[in-house]
């Protein structure tokens, strides 16, 4: 669409404009993608919100509504684990650092939130120093200090309490030991692991050099808690906010709301427009009554962006109007399956090349739900929005994709199983698309001789008693086992550290690393962490998956997409990297 | 029948009892006695990224540790005389009777029951009227009417009521009259009687109607089986030989024979969906008992699954107590004498 | 036989010269279509019955009784709520005191009922509704024809309940069906019958149900009534019995027609249709030596949608060969053999006579 607007709107233009070029550049879309249309102003059109603003807007005011169809996981930044809530918690939190409210790949970048610039480390990396912006307030009045961010990081360790959020902060900060959390040893000197020496300072000592801090930096539990505000596992229904909205009638539950909260300073702020007055969430709701709100217009956003329904999922491919109005952006993940080598034949590496070879890719697309609802053919372990992600494909399925039968035969014979070989595949029982998977993975290696037996486990403990069980695998013959990973955050690190990281394999068990187990690998790993320049450090995350490539001890799979509608009220809808899914702090709303 | 009413009393609560001890070893002592250990179980209630000693932790806070009868202990104490809560920063207490807190919410139990219930008994009491009367009154011409069109056309829809999912049929009605022609109200929308009752009531159209579809078409074949049955009774053709118009005859005569089984089938329904008319909850997302046992059930939340049994065991058992009661009322017959 | 035929017997009989009978029954016809044919229930039949006067009906399962006492009553012409099926065809007509029935709207009808006419069923515990008591019952029988109000009404059931002899009849007016004892309860259904003083009452089986000890107080209790309020009344039966103790004229039916008509005391002592031996045959009396076998009827009720051509009891009569194909082919008339006393029969007279005399009466 031609439009001629403001020339804020032409600036958002040439941002979506070189971001589609980084895009293009990076082969971003990955093997059968599609691409969405050139960016401008207002575009418009199939996918255009993966690359650029839907609607683009400044107008403030209206309301937005969300809807999730479960409950959140936890609304206190401390705790929660999720894309969706780490990507709403942004409206009511402030962390160190956040990722850029931007479309497509420029949303991977980090930008200082709470503090004023990106963390300065020490020469080893063990050692890193933030600075505060002053002048930022609590919703109740107070200012915020490095205190409630050492706090609020803090009572995120108590993993009693607060059980379900990442554990990073345990690993890498040097902790005195035998420390369980402000709440219980509430007298213990920490200032081995975090510093405050004055109110705007804070500063960090890691066990280990990480180059990669800045992204720890913007996990929501480094958001600000007033201690003497907080009350534990009940602090998720009184959250104080510091960020542009407040909550308002939150029923746990149920619903709540977000308002604005007068205490911002949008001075002290560049980062957020805070365009709406009001979102409204409500939580439970049905699922295809979310599709159909959606699609009807009474609703703005399914906030867990997993994906419309499939009953909706075929309206909206097939009408071409609603089809228009949709995005289908990469989420960071890759559904993969492990080939485990402690398992005969496949300690073989030319019987492993076998299955890479032999394996119908297509039919592991077709098995997660095809092109849109399923994702894009992989053949890498990083997926193409993550910063590193090189473009390779070292074991090519064919013309069709369907599978290199010539090349699977000559590995066959090569490690000495000319007619193939029998061992188990594993997956979890509830998950259709696992199971759907695993039999394709049956019929397409039957082509070859290698025969498959199904082995569905339950997906609670399928880490920590089977597929994830050293011992389990070994003894019940599980050669391959369904697998899939989503990263915290875009980057090489938090990508590939648990799942190719040979040292997170436990004896007994519970690791998602269930085949990857080389040497040169754990020290390329260790190095990248020293290297502070981040474009050097990303270079080598592309390398590590590469090598971990040439063991042929995965078989990716597909990275995985989702189907989105977008809303017919909100305005600067686009879709951000950093999370794959619309940017809950861009977006404005008409009314 | 003072007595009787008290010693059925005792019994409902004894059976409560029973009730939530059968529902304790189900959830808390078959996954042992099928292997699990206190930290295979507690490995639900944890992230993506727990450690061993997250799960441990979470455990020894959930009272997983405790041997099985301890636990039941614990809790049926807590029930009938409170019990106390750490929440990390500090400890509240849960007054009685305390069924516990969420293990995912951490929200406590009783009052979020007291929150869901209204919503069920409105959703439940608005249906059921509707299903009686129309049902009934289809029954009712339909059986007079028998083999005419109005009959034939009548029992197929009824037909469809019954085998049609609600899930569907919630589903099309709200996408049609709630987005598509905006005359009702979208899913979710629950306004409390107290607060307004024009809107509680606009809130419930939709579901109500879509419920008691299905339950109409049931007592709908119901009565018409029963007037079918009592039209040729005896006592119809004395009606008729002393000259009552046969209206009457009808009404009074031939209808309340029918009833005797819609009504005890009725109390018998109506105790049951109190227990939670789950998939009319899911459907229009209300936030009743249903949903959230549910929901309870998906993610493993014992102390809700607890909650919610027993309330809905409640139901069940007083439904029971009043139709046995209204049963001496309904058919002279079986009067205790 | 004729309508004037009939009346005149009837009148000659009871010496009230060209006065029409109370209740007359002239060829009535009530036949049921239903899917294997046309049944005919009722197939010719006429009788007449003066006030004050008790008829016997009687005859076998099937022969037609109560769908002559229903067909009088109005009770075949289905409500308006039933009429989705093809319902009973009657034809013929029935005078009530010279009210053409037949003709008649239902509504018209349904005024008599209950007022007019009356009927008292074999089974009070299932001719009575069980969910309202005995009171409510009668009562609403009252007050379907007298706008009372309901305490006036309660009065009157009162009353009726001590009028049939029900003891406590204040207590018991609140008491339902179940609580009664079987005679009580067919007592409360006569109360109920004669709420509104009705000048027919048509019994149909009212002892059937009883005890033999009831039964004598129940047909007592009817004798009494019908003298107090001179009402005709219609005893429908299957008991010889019975009818000795209370009909003064009897109608014996078959195959839906009358195979003979006459007095009491003309059909005992001069029984004159080979069926009607037949019946007083297989009664069992106590006066006779027990090793002597029952005379039964041979063969088994007729179909009544194929009714047997000619004589509907034909097939089973052990004289029907003497009449040399008369009985297989014509349809015998109700013919006069005394007067008051018709019998429908192709035997002569002197026939039946002398096989009545020599071979039934000997071994009754």
């Amino acid at each position: 669409m031609n439009q001629s607007r403001s020339w804020r709107a032409r600036g958002l233009a040439a941002a979506g404009v070189s971001a589609a070029l980084l895009l293009a550049a990076c082969g971003g879309g990955g093997p059968g993608g599609e691409q969405g249309p050139t960016t401008q102003a207002g575009a418009s059109g199939f996918n255009a919100g993966s690359t650029s603003v839907v609607n683009p807007s400044d107008k403030k005011g209206g309301t937005l509504k969300f809807a999730n169809e479960g409950d959140w996981d936890t609304l206190d930044t401390s705790e929660t684990y999720y894309a969706y809530s780490w990507n709403f918690a942004r409206l009511y939190g402030r962390s160190l650092m956040m990722f850029k409210s931007a479309p497509g790949k420029e949303g991977n970048q980090l930008v200082p939130d709470l503090a004023e610039g990106p963390g300065e480390a020490s020469s080893d990396a063990k050692t890193w120093t933030y600075k505060l912006r002053q002048g930022v307030k609590f919703d109740d009045g107070t200012e915020v200090t490095s205190a409630d961010v050492k706090y609020a990081i803090l009572r995120s360790t108590d993993k009693q309490t607060f059980p379900n959020g990442p554990a990073y902060w345990e690993g890498l900060l040097d902790l005195p030991s035998g420390y369980k959390g402000p709440y219980k040893t509430p007298n213990m000197n920490t200032d081995s692991a975090i510093e405050t020496p004055d109110k705007y300072t804070i500063v960090f000592h890691t066990k280990a050099p990480f180059a990669a801090f800045d992204y720890l930096a913007q996990q929501p539990n480094t958001m600000p808690v007033p201690k003497d505000k907080d009350t534990g596992a009940k602090y998720r229904n009184t959250i104080v906010s510091n960020g542009p909205y407040k909550f308002e009638d939150l029923q746990p539950g149920k619903s709540f709301n977000l308002v604005r909260n007068d205490q911002w300073d949008p001075a002290t702020d560049p980062n957020r427009k805070a365009l709406p007055d009001r979102i409204e969430v409500t939580l439970n709701v049905n699922p295809d009554d979310i599709d159909n709100r959606l699609i009807s217009g009474d609703l703005d956003v399914a906030v867990t962006a997993l994906g419309v329904q499939p009953a909706a999922q075929s309206r909206v491919l097939q009408d071409p109007t609603l089809k228009e109005n949709a995005d289908n952006p990469l989420s960071a993940r890759n559904w993969y399956t492990s080939i485990n080598p402690t398992v005969a034949p496949l300690n073989n590496i030319e019987c492993r090349k076998a299955i890479m070879y032999a394996m119908d890719h297509t039919g592991y697309q077709t098995a997660y739900g095809g092109q849109f609802a399923g994702g894009d053919l992989a053949t890498t372990i990083l997926p193409p929005n993550i910063p590193g992600y090189t473009a390779f494909d070292l074991y090519p399925s064919g013309p069709d994709h369907k599978g290199d039968l010539e090349a699977a035969k000559k590995s066959l014979e090569a490690c000495g199983q000319p007619n193939g070989f029998e061992t188990n595949i594993s997956y979890r029982a509830e998950r259709p698309k696992e199971k759907a998977t695993a039999e394709a993975f049956q019929q397409a290696l039957s082509r070859v001789g290698i025969k498959l037996t199904l082995k569905p486990y339950p997906q609670g403990d399928y880490f920590s008693s089977y597929a994830g069980n050293p011992p389990y695998v070994v003894k019940n013959k599980l050669g391959l086992a369904l697998n899939g990973w989503a990263a915290d955050w875009p980057d090489g690190f938090g990508f590939l550290s648990q799942i190719v990281d040979s040292r997170v394999i436990r004896p007994a068990g519970g690791s998602s690393n269930t085949s990857v187990r080389i040497p040169e690998v754990d020290q390329m790993l260790d190095t990248a962490l020293t290297e502070l320049d981040t474009d050097k450090r990303n270079q080598m995350w592309g390398e590590i998956d590469k090598r971990v490539m040439e063991e042929a001890v995965i078989y990716p799979g597909v990275y995985s997409k989702a189907l989105l509608v977008r809303s017919k009220n909100a305005t600067n809808i686009f879709v951000t990297d950093a999370y794959g899914e619309y940017d809950y702090l861009g977006l404005g709303a008409q009314k | 029948m003072f007595a009787y009413i008290v010693r059925r009393l005792l019994w409902a609560v004894l059976l409560l009892i029973v009730l939530s001890m059968v529902t304790f070893s189900i959830f808390y002592l078959i996954p042992r006695l099928a292997g699990a250990t206190p930290e295979t179980l507690a490995a639900r209630y944890v992230g993506r990224a727990a450690t061993p000693e997250t799960v441990h932790l979470t455990a020894e806070r959930l009272g997983l540790l405790d041997p099985v009868p301890v636990q039941y202990w614990n809790w049926i104490k807590g029930v009938f005389t409170g019990a106390e809560y750490d929440y990390g920063s500090g400890v509240e207490t849960c007054p009685a009777p305390c069924f516990g807190y969420s293990f995912i919410t951490r929200q406590a139990v009783w009052p979020e029951l007291l929150d869901r219930a209204p919503v069920t008994i409105s959703l439940v009491v608005g249906a059921s009227l509707i299903w009686l009367v129309a049902g009934v009154t289809v029954g009712v011409i339909s059986a007079l009417r028998r083999g005419t069109v109005f009959d034939r056309s009548a029992m197929g829809v009824a037909l469809a009521g019954v085998s049609l999912p609600i899930f569907f049929t919630g589903l099309v009605a709200l996408a049609f009259f709630s987005y598509r022609l905006g005359i009702t109200a979208p899913g979710g929308q629950f306004v409390p009687f107290s607060e307004n009752p024009a809107l509680w009531a606009y809130s419930l159209l939709l579901p109500w109607i879509t419920l008691s579809f299905l339950f109409a078409a049931q007592y709908a074949r119901l009565t018409r089986a029963g007037m079918l049955e009592t039209m040729s009774e005896d006592y119809i053709r004395t009606a008729r030989a002393k000259g009552l118009a046969e209206r009457k005859v009808i009404l009074q005569h031939a209808l309340r024979g029918a009833l005797t089984p819609v009504v005890t089938i009725f109390g018998l329904d109506v105790g049951l969906l109190l227990g939670g008319a789950v998939l009319t909850e899911k459907t229009f997302s209300l936030n009743g008992l249903g949903k959230y046992g549910y929901d309870a059930i998906v993610t493993g939340d014992l102390p809700k699954i607890l909650g919610v049994t027993l309330v809905a065991g409640f139901f069940v058992i007083l439904a029971n107590l009043i139709v046995d009661l209204l049963y001496g009322v309904i058919d002279p017959r079986v009067r205790l004498e | 036989m004729t309508t004037s035929t009939l009346r005149d017997m009837v009148t000659r009989h009871h010496g009230q010269p060209d006065q029409q009978p109370f209740l007359e029954v002239v060829d009535l016809r009530v036949h049921f279509p239903t899917d294997d044919g046309l049944v005919k229930s009722v197939d010719g039949l006429s009788f007449a019955l003066d006030r004050g006067r008790t008829l016997g009906i009687v005859g076998e399962s099937g022969s037609g009784k109560s769908v002559t006492s229903l067909a009088i009553m109005g009770l075949h012409t289905r409500p308006a709520s039933e009429q989705t099926r093809p319902g009973a065809q009657l034809s013929g007509e029935i005078y009530l005191e010279g009210d053409e029935l037949l003709g008649k709207t239902p509504e018209y009808v349904r005024g008599l009922r209950g007022k007019r006419m009356a009927m008292i069923f074999q089974d009070p515990l299932s001719a009575m509704n069980p969910y309202y008591t005995v009171g409510h019952q009668i009562i609403e029988a009252y007050r379907i024809h007298n706008p009372v109000n309901k305490k006036v009404a309660r009065k009157h059931a009162i009353d009726l309940l001590g009028r049939v002899g029900i003891p406590e009849p204040g207590s018991r007016v609140d008491a339902y069906p179940h609580q009664f004892s079987g005679g009580m309860r067919q007592r409360a259904m006569i109360a109920m019958a004669l709420s509104c003083d009705p000048d027919l009452l048509i019994a149909d089986e009212p002892t059937t149900a009883l005890d033999v000890t009831v039964q004598a107080q129940i047909l007592d209790l009817i004798r009494d009534l019908q003298s107090e309020f001179n009402s005709a009344v219609v005893l429908i039966t299957h008991d010889l019995g019975v009818v000795a103790e209370l009909a003064d004229d009897v109608l014996v039916m078959y195959a839906g027609r009358a195979m003979e008509y006459g007095s009491a005391d003309q059909l005992f002592n001069r029984p004159a249709h080979p069926y009607t031996w037949g019946l007083l045959g297989s009664m069992p009396r106590f006066d006779r030596p027990r090793e002597e076998r029952l005379l039964a009827i041979k063969g088994t009720p007729p179909s009544l949608i194929n009714v047997p051509s000619g004589c509907p009891f034909h097939p089973r009569c052990s004289y029907a060969a003497r009449n040399h194909g008369r009985s297989e082919e014509v349809r015998p008339e109700l013919d006069p053999v005394e007067p008051g006393h018709l019998v429908a029969c192709h035997l002569t007279q002197i026939e039946r006579e002398a096989i009545w005399e020599h071979e039934i009466a000997p071994k009754l």
